[in-house]
């Protein structure tokens, strides 16, 4: 049954100025943008799980900006899959991410799902995170009163949960400059319009490192398999990596199908980046 | 609310958190958007806002607030593609269709297989087997590729709406009474 919206207030902020005085004002709005997960929540008959007033970040352009300087690149939390898939900036600097962002959903989602979106909904699945997480992504935090740098990797707490307070928003998430070969891959029933049973992102650098999503309550880094690997034995970090991982039985897959199959994915992100 | 519907400047009113699927469907009264899954999945109630397909049943009605929108009604019943999907029967239940439609204009004139193929990712069909639909689609670039052309830049360019705007026969209506 689909959520009553009656009672649903929803505010509508000309800028994020006014946007971070709104939730200063009154922390249990909700903000929403590309709705492409809290619109499914609508249509389950959920949507007020979080709150009943919602505040709308979509038109606020200047969030939407992608940027790159010699300190890396910085995208705005409104870009949307398209926008990244489409950035001459992110194709150069973070292919990988432009590599996740075409495996989302399809083009009706690509065009309305937002990165900023993607990190704040904390989905274990979230195709964006292991990218962010191997890059050694910063999330840029803004409240009415300060900024605040997060380290992508100690962005989530737990399952669906995160740093980020009630008073602020995700503004950017910044990408160092990588160097080595990035490399992802994301295993689901279909290519398109599917959600991940695993989605791993890989950069082969010195040291290597390595991101998974859905074996987790969230996105993981695996440090013993990344040394491992920067010791030079695949075999060795199969073996880490089987123990790092904590995958679960769910309605989209089984631990079994998950842990074998990362697995396999560590090797073929060894062989795939070997000769680069 | 003000946007442009079907190339008709309207103003409607509705719930601002109501799907945009709904006001079309309720407000104006344009039943040719279909609801599929109603979560994002099937495609099947794609629009164009500003030239680019979405799910009506994820967007709220206060996001297209001065955009363009675009729905199957919009094209009247003589684009090259509707015919198209006739021709080749790329529709068989026809819930899919408008969205297919949609999506497919959106992909720009003389769209290749594998442009096609990606395009229409999001749109799911469970009659045709896409074969059909594909082959419809393909059927306007190669029969009459400057009528495929000149249609697809009539929806998908919102900078500059065509002189004259689109068929005015099916715009639907809106509480203003426009």
């Amino acid at each position: 049954m689909r959520t009553a919206i009656g009672e649903l207030r929803l505010l509508r902020p000309k800028t994020w100025r006014d946007a971070l005085g709104m939730l200063h004002d009154d922390p249990h709005l909700v903000p929403l943008a590309g709705c492409t997960d809290l619109y499914v929540a609508l249509n389950f008959g959920t949507l007020t799980a979080g709150g009943s007033r919602f505040l709308d970040l979509w038109p606020l352009a200047p969030l939407r900006r992608i940027t790159m300087t010699s300190d890396g690149l910085t995208i705005g939390a409104l870009a949307t899959y398209t926008d990244i898939i489409k950035s001459r900036h992110v194709r150069k600097a973070l292919p990988m991410l432009v590599e996740a962002a075409r495996q989302i959903g399809g083009p009706q989602i690509q065009n309305r799902g937002t990165i900023g979106g993607n990190i704040a909904n904390a989905s274990p699945a979230g195709d964006t995170l292991p990218v962010l997480a191997a890059a050694d992504a910063i999330v840029i935090l803004r409240s009415a009163a300060a900024e605040r740098r997060v380290p992508f990797n100690k962005f989530y707490t737990g399952y669906r949960t995160t740093v980020r307070r009630p008073d602020e928003l995700i503004v950017s998430v910044e990408i160092p400059p990588q160097r080595g070969t990035q490399w992802f891959r994301k295993v689901g029933t279909r290519a398109a319009q599917a959600i991940s049973k695993i989605v791993i992102a890989g950069v082969r650098d010195d040291p290597p490192r390595i991101a998974i999503g859905s074996v987790a309550p969230t996105v993981v880094r695996v440090p013993r398999t990344e040394a491992a690997l920067a010791a030079g034995s695949i075999d060795d970090a199969v073996k880490m990596l089987a123990e790092e991982i904590k995958p679960i039985d769910d309605v989209r897959s089984t631990a079994d199908y998950r842990r074998t199959v990362t697995l396999n994915l560590l090797r073929r992100f060894w062989a795939d980046t070997a000769s680069a | 609310m003000k946007l442009t519907l079907n190339g008709a400047d309207v103003e409607v009113e509705a719930h601002p958190m109501k799907r945009l699927l709904d006001v079309l469907r309720e407000e104006c009264q344009l039943t040719g958007t279909k609801e599929g899954c109603g979560e994002g999945e099937c495609g099947a109630c794609t629009v164009l806002v500003d030239g680019e397909p979405v799910c009506a049943c994820l967007v709220p009605w206060a996001q297209v607030e001065g955009a363009e929108v675009t729905t199957i009604e919009g094209l009247g019943d003589a684009h090259p593609l509707q015919q198209a999907f006739m021709d080749e029967v790329g529709a068989q239940c026809g819930i899919c269709t408008p969205g297919m439609i949609l999506a497919a204009i959106a992909l720009g004139p003389n769209p290749p297989l594998e442009k096609i193929k990606a395009g229409l990712t999001g749109n799911l069909c469970r009659c045709t087997g896409y074969e059909a639909i594909y082959r419809a689609i393909q059927s306007v670039r190669s029969a009459s590729p400057r009528v495929a052309s000149r249609a697809s830049r009539r929806v998908t360019s919102d900078a500059h709406p065509p002189s004259g705007g689109y068929p005015a026969r099916v715009t639907g209506q809106s509480s203003s009474g426009e």
